[in-house]
Parts: C-alpha cells; structure tokens; sequence
C-alpha cells in the first residue's frame, strides 16, 4: 500500500477517497440539521454567500444537501460492491471446488451473464425489484457479479496450472483448502484492484439510477437525485446541478485513479533512481582483435553491478567459451556486445570495439550482416505469426536491400545451408511447425544472411536435448570452419565449451576469474572455483560410489557482492586477504590468466624460494 | 517397501498419444532412471503416478504413497506460504506438525530455524532440498523426481543429487528419477529406461545399458553425451 501512495496520482486519489470517508461520517452529524431546513423565504434561489449552491424549491441549501448525501451515495455504492464482488468471487471460484459437471453448468451461466451489458443488467434487475434504494443496489451488484466472476475464474485457472497448486494435491490437500490457503492469496492483489475500480464505477451507477428517478426515493437523497432535481433549472441557475455534478465525477474519479495507481504498480514495480556509476579507468595498451572487450561495466538501479571490468577480445576465426552460472554475468556481456543491453541496464567501457571501430558508432547495418546472435530459446525467438522463410529473409530486405523474392530465395538458401531438410517447403511453415533445434538451426541461417564475422550464442543448446545439442554446436563449428567467421559460445555447461572451444573464460560474480586455452583446461585450471566447477559437473566417466564435489553454498547475486574476492565464501583455501581485497586477472602462463590471491602467494613464495 | 508398477499405460490428448503402451516397473527400494528428449513422454508418464494426468487406458500400481519433486523449484512452492507451512500442509494428521518440519529441514540440511522463511528468501538448491523435504512429509515409499536438477546452477546440483541418493538408501526409497541428462541419471540409478515418442525402447540395469546398449537411439544418446577429454568432431 505504501509505495501506491508515494505516485502522485495515487497520493491524490488516496487523500481525495480519505476526505469522502470523512464526509461520508462526519457530514451528516455536522450539517444534518442545515441540510433539512426548510426555508421559504428563499425558495430556488441561485448561488450566494448565504447559500453556496443556491437552495431548493424548498429552501433547502443545496451546498450541504451535496455534503450530507455523500453517506447515502457511498454506502449505497460500497454496499453494492461488496455484494457484487462476492457474488462474483463465490462463483468464480466455484469451479475449482465443484464436481466437474457442476463446474460446467457455473462457468456456463458465467459466460452468459458476461455477454450481457452491464448497464443493461441493472436497469433489468432495476425494473424487477422495483423503484427504490434495495433495486438499486442490488441491481448493481448483480451487473458487478459477472465480469468479477469471470475475473476470478480466469486468475483462478492461471495459478492453478502452477507447480506449487499440483504439488499441494500431490500431497493430499483438498480442494477447499487449495483454493483458500494456495489459490486465493496469490491472486488477491489483483482482485483487490479491481474491486476499487468496481466502487468508482458503481457509485456511478447509483448515482445513474437515482438520476433517472428508480434509484433513491423521497424524502432519502443522494447526488444522484439532487443532480435529477437540480438539472430541471440548470438554464436559469447551473449551479444547483453543477455541485452534485462534480461531486460524482470527483469521487468516481478517485476510485477509479487509486485502482490504476495500484494496479500500475503491481504490474511493473517501482523503479528506483539511476545512481551514476564511475569506473577507474584501465591503462590499456593491448593490440584488440575482430573483438575488443576492455573494462566493461553493465550496471543496473540500485547499485547492481552484473558485469565488473571484463575485458577480453576475440581474433578473426577464433571460438570462445564463456563459463558461469546464473547471475554471473556472462549473458549480460553478451548482450552488450550486441547492444541490446535494454533499459534500466547501462553499459559503459573503455574500449567496446568490432572490427576497429566502436561498438556506439558501428551502424546497424553493419551490426546486422557482420554479427549474429543466437538465442537460448529458440521458442520465443520467431514472431509466431510469421512464417519462417520470411522472417529469415527480412536481414537482407532491411540490410541489403534485395527484393523480397531475391531475400526469399537467399533464405531458402541458407535454410539449406544449416541443413534444413525439403528447405523451399519448410520456408514457407510457420514456427511452431518447427521442433525446438530446427528452429535454433534457423536462427543461425538468419545470421548467415549476412556475412558475419562474429556468431555470439547465448546458450544456444540449452533448451535442446543432447542428440540435437551435437547437431548445433557441429553447426556453428562448421560456419566457423567454412565462412571464418569467430563465434562466442555462452554456456552454463563446461563440457559443452571444453568440447568445441579453443579458449575459455571463466566467470564469477560479474567478472573473469581465469582464461585459458581449453587444451588446458583439464590439466592446469589454476582458479579454485574453475577447479571445483569441473568436479562437481557429473559425467559418464564419474564414479559412481562417490559422492559427487560439491561446492558449498550459491553464488552471490549481483546485488549482493561485497568485499573481497567474491568465491573467499564458498572457496576451500580462502584466507583474510581473500576477505578483504579483490584479486585481479593476472598473467601466469601464456595465454592463461587468472584471478586469485592464493596463487600470487604461491607464485611469491616460489620466487623467493628460487632466489635463494 | 513397495514397488511403483506402470501397466500397458496409455495417454492420449486428443489424437496426440503422448505415452504409448508402457509398461515400466519400479522395484522396491531401488532407483529407476528414465531418459529420453524433450517431449518423448516422460513427464506424462511421471504425472500418471500421482493422478495428476488420468491415463487413457492400463493401469498405475503402487502399493503405498507416491510423491512428487517436481521441476522448477521457482514454481513449485507457493510464494505466499512459510516454507515451514508448505512442507507441514503434507505432514499426516496425528503427528506433531511443529516437531516434524523442523526434522524434515533438518534431514535436508537447512536450519529447522527458517521454516519461517518465504522461498522468496531462498536460493534454487535450497528451494528444491524444501520441495525434497515436502514430499518425504508425506510418508511416501515411492519417490517420483521430475527433472529436479535441471533448473539449478551446477556448482549446486552436486549437493542435492548427493542429498537424493543419500536419502533414498538412508530411507530404502523407491524412486522413478527423470532427466534429459544421461550423466546425471547414471550417477543416481540402479536401472535405466529410454524414452523415445511416448514408448519405452530400452530398459535394464544401469552398467548393462551403459557398457551395452542394444537400442539404435540409446546408442546415439551416449554417443551425444559431452565427454570432457573428446572434441566435438566436425562432420
């Protein structure tokens, strides 16, 4: 609730809903009395300092009339809410409870009632209850009920396809119990907005039906009857009309602007403010390569550093693997070299460089047809109403300007260059016509529209099984072989990068902790955490008697990371200075670097020991 | 000790057979492997085992209580709920609920002193030795783990594959353990089946289909698997 009042519009409509609240209590026992005398010495008069809105043909002043029927107009509308909204959570949420053929017969009358206008619905229960405050209310509540029904059902079936809903039945609970303890609190914020956008637009019912007089009777009022009587003089004096007016329509407003403060909020969260973040520079003096990586910083709100300082480059031809678990920044690196690092994320470097020039001046024709990306998912990664052909032909329309023929039979092309088989008829399918690694093949042929010279992968076998896992990664392997083009392998798994890369990095909490050729990699991986992570990956050759290494406790996330070398928690050798101070990558053999105290220890004792 | 016994089991959707005439025993304290890709029918099949998939036709049978770890350890626990209440919702009546979660926790090697916790404030290894801790709640002597690894990082998969194999002897469990990882399912099982389109192509015990595979599709399967010291052939 709290951050809902910190948005202006929900600090206005918060304060505006408190003061109805207040006059809602308060007016009645205040101006009551004003409210109700009748003076015939001013009948109908217009507005004066004596009577702010004028008076009634009774003398009556309207100012206060306005003030004291706020009780009425708000009770008559909550009241109808509530009914309505429970109404329509006890059959929404009956399905769930119900034997299925009851549950049918439910969500049928449901479906029905929702067709139907909700306006319509009241002024039909309106005309069967009769003239009169219980007609109205009830009548609103029922056209409530529907839609709030509806609602229910649909958030109800959404959280029960969950996990945690199945794992509950496994275990025996019932269904009543399911629906209380599991269902309705995950889908209560929602629910709760819409219920406050629902009093708005009942209140403006009520107000409608009294209006047009089979609403609140004589001698009751609310804004709605004082609106009916002060409109029949509005030409001579509209200030009789205006007041109750206005007062409708603010607090309307004020229901209906505290449920879109709410409901805006739950659905992105608040955003904190960007801190500026500074990087000490690096002194570089390093020859780059097709590309160069140097000291990139990819930060986000609230002091979340996801990638701190990495730099490496990739040469014409090469094939590197970047190893890391979740939160360690790997993908992110990736993304900021493709520059799709998307707000609030900022990336900043002080070299980020393709092939010689700046990433930030590299147009997007360049970018486009000189370096590719694969996805992880390949189920997300087409426009599932497109077809294939087309959206693997739509680089080289946009890029090189062919026509859309010549672009199409490119595509096939290159369909059939990623071994697609019968690729002429499989262009013209749609993606879910595809299975998950002919779609990732595609993906690849879309990057070979172009001419790249970079294939950047972000764990392009993940969601692949192993026998189509092979098929990938012989793929890119090939492209490499065939078209020279430098390919960066993202990857959780280090068996996938040790079988297919020529060079490893290495990374933890955001940063590189070693890079070493992968011919290596088993044999001098020098960084307790690389060590650890080849033990404790399962394989065919494992002992099986064992127990398997493990590492104990999880990575940090990149909010969390404090001082000192971010593995010292989980490492078997860290010591006070690990605590304390950061490594950083040094050079211990050619072409391997690593970032560990322990081994800068080592390697100054054996100095020492060799100097004497 | 009791076994979990999946007689000529069919489900059809619609006209898709998604398991196809299996039939696949589990025998009583020992741990059943079962591989196969992505949409080859084994999560259909494990659902079958706790009624949350009704089966076309053949017959599910075990004699005693089967529970299920499931996949996503993100979804698999209500957001909204302690841990210590999700895990005592499954504890059976006439036991001292307070006492036995803080033993299942325990037994799980997470302090009994977060049952209060959400999962919200737990890693993916944590969160899934808590659903591990849930479905031993319940008393089960079959055990039906779905994929239970796959969504954790590795350097945290170690410890709770150690976990469920050192429980499973510790408690004489029977198990149907699924993955798409032939390393993993190795390291855990006594026995190994293949899945492949709905129908099981393999089954026997694990060193055997290992060092001897009989099925085209086993054979391909290991000959896919990453091996650490070999490199990627380019064909």
């Amino acid at each position: 609730m709290r951050p809902v009042l910190r948005s202006p519009v929900g600090a206005a409509s918060a304060v505006l809903l408190c003061l109805l609240v207040a006059l809602a209590v308060f007016a009645p026992i205040l101006w009551g009395d004003r409210a109700a005398a009748i003076d015939t010495d001013a009948l109908q008069q217009g507005p004066s300092s004596a009577h702010l809105l004028g008076t009634d043909q009774l003398g009556r002043d309207i100012f206060y009339r306005v003030l004291v029927a706020t009780r009425l107009t708000l009770g008559l509308a909550l009241l109808a809410t509530v009914i309505g909204v429970t109404g329509g959570l006890l059959l929404g949420s009956a399905p769930s409870v119900l034997p299925r053929w009851a549950a049918r017969i439910v969500t049928s009358a449901v479906n029905i009632a929702v067709a139907f206008p909700g306006l319509l619905l009241a002024l039909f229960f309106a005309v069967i209850f009769g003239t009169g405050t219980v007609g109205a209310v009830l009548a609103i509540a029922f056209a409530i009920t529907p839609s709030f029904a509806r609602l229910t059902q649909t958030l109800t079936a959404s959280v029960s396809g969950r996990d945690f809903v199945k794992a509950a039945r496994v275990c025996g609970v019932g269904r009543f119990r399911l629906l209380v303890r599991h269902v309705l609190p995950n889908i209560a914020e929602p629910l709760v907005i819409n219920a406050t956008m629902a009093a708005g637009t009942a209140l403006m019912a009520v107000a409608g039906l009294s209006f047009l007089g089979i609403g609140v009777q004589a001698p009751s009022y609310d804004w709605g009857r004082l609106l009916g009587e002060g409109l029949n003089r509005i030409y001579l004096s509209p200030a009789p009309a205006l007041g109750p007016a206005i007062a409708v329509v603010v607090a309307g407003l004020a229901f209906n602007l505290f449920g879109e403060a709410a409901a805006s909020l739950a659905g992105r969260r608040q955003q904190q403010r960007q801190e500026p973040v500074t990087h000490e520079s690096v002194v570089d003096t390093s020859a780059g390569g097709l590309l160069t990586v140097r000291n990139l910083h990819v930060t986000f709100p609230g002091g979340v550093r996801a990638v701190r300082g990495v730099s490496f480059t990739v040469q014409d031809g090469e094939m590197v693997g970047v190893v890391g678990e979740s939160g360690s920044g790997k993908s992110l690196t990736a993304l900021a070299v493709s520059r799709l690092v998307e707000h609030p994320g900022v990336v900043s470097a002080d070299r980020l460089e393709f092939n010689g020039t700046p990433l930030a001046r590299t147009s997007d024709r360049e970018l486009g047809t000189g370096l590719a990306m694969v996805f992880q998912d390949p189920m997300t990664s087409f426009n599932p109403a497109l077809r294939i052909g087309r959206q693997v032909a739509e680089v080289s329309e946009v890029h090189q300007g062919l026509s859309r023929r010549a672009a199409f039979a490119k595509a096939v092309d290159r369909l059939r260059a990623v071994r697609i088989p019968e690729a002429d008829r499989r262009a013209r399918q749609y993606p879910h016509e595809f299975s998950g690694g002919m779609r990732q093949r595609a993906m690849i042929a879309m990057g070979l529209m172009g001419e790249p010279r970079l294939v950047i992968a972000d764990e392009p076998t993940t969601a692949l099984d192993v026998t189509v896992q092979r098929e990938v990664l012989r793929l890119l392997a090939r492209i490499r072989a065939e078209r020279s083009a430098a390919v960066l392998l993202i990857s959780h798994d280090i068996t996938v990068v040790a079988q297919t890369c020529d060079r490893v990095l290495v990374m933890y909490a955001g940063r590189i902790v070693e890079e070493l050729p992968t011919s290596e990699l088993f044999t001098s991986a020098r960084h307790p955490y690389t060590t650890a992570l080849l033990a404790a990956v399962p394989d065919l050759d494992t002992d099986r008697d064992a127990p398997l290494a493990v590492i104990p406790g999880r990575p940090p996330e990149p909010g969390e990371i404090a001082r000192g070398c971010p593995f010292a928690p989980r490492c078997p050798v860290a010591e006070q200075k690990c605590r304390l101070e950061e490594p950083s990558l040094v050079s211990v053999d050619e072409g391997h670097q690593v970032a560990c105290w322990k081994l800068d220890a080592e390697l100054v004792e054996a100095a020492v020991g060799g100097a004497r | 000790m009791s076994e979990l016994v999946f007689d000529h089991v069919t489900v059809r959707y619609g006209h898709h057979t998604a398991v196809d005439d299996v039939s696949l025993t589990v025998p009583s304290g020992q741990v059943v492997g079962l591989v196969g890709e992505s949409g080859s029918g084994k999560s259909t099949l494990a659902a079958t085992a706790v009624g949350l998939v009704p089966v076309t036709s053949g017959r599910v049978l075990a004699d005693g209580k089967v529970q299920m770890v499931f996949q996503d350890p993100y979804s698999s626990l209500d957001p909204r709920m302690s841990i210590g209440g999700s895990i005592s919702e499954a504890v059976p009546r006439g036991i001292d609920r307070r006492a036995e979660v803080a033993r299942l926790l325990e037994l799980v090697n997470l302090d009994p002193a977060r049952a209060k916790a959400l999962p919200l404030k737990l890693s993916g290894g944590q969160r899934q030795r808590v659903a591990l801790a849930r479905a031993l709640a319940a008393r089960p002597e079959v055990i039906v783990a779905d994929e239970i690894t796959s969504a954790l990082d590795v350097s945290v998969q170690g410890a709770v594959l150690n976990l469920v194999r050192d429980l499973q002897r510790q408690l004489g469990l029977s198990m149907l353990f699924i993955s798409h990882n032939l390393a993993v399912v190795r390291y855990v099982s006594d026995r190994i089946a293949v899945m492949k389109n709905g129908a099981i192509v393999e089954e026997g015990p694990a060193e055997r289909v290992l060092a001897d595979p009989r099925h085209p599709y086993t054979r391909e399967l290991l000959a896919a698997a990453p091996k650490r010291h070999t490199r990627l052939e380019v064909s």
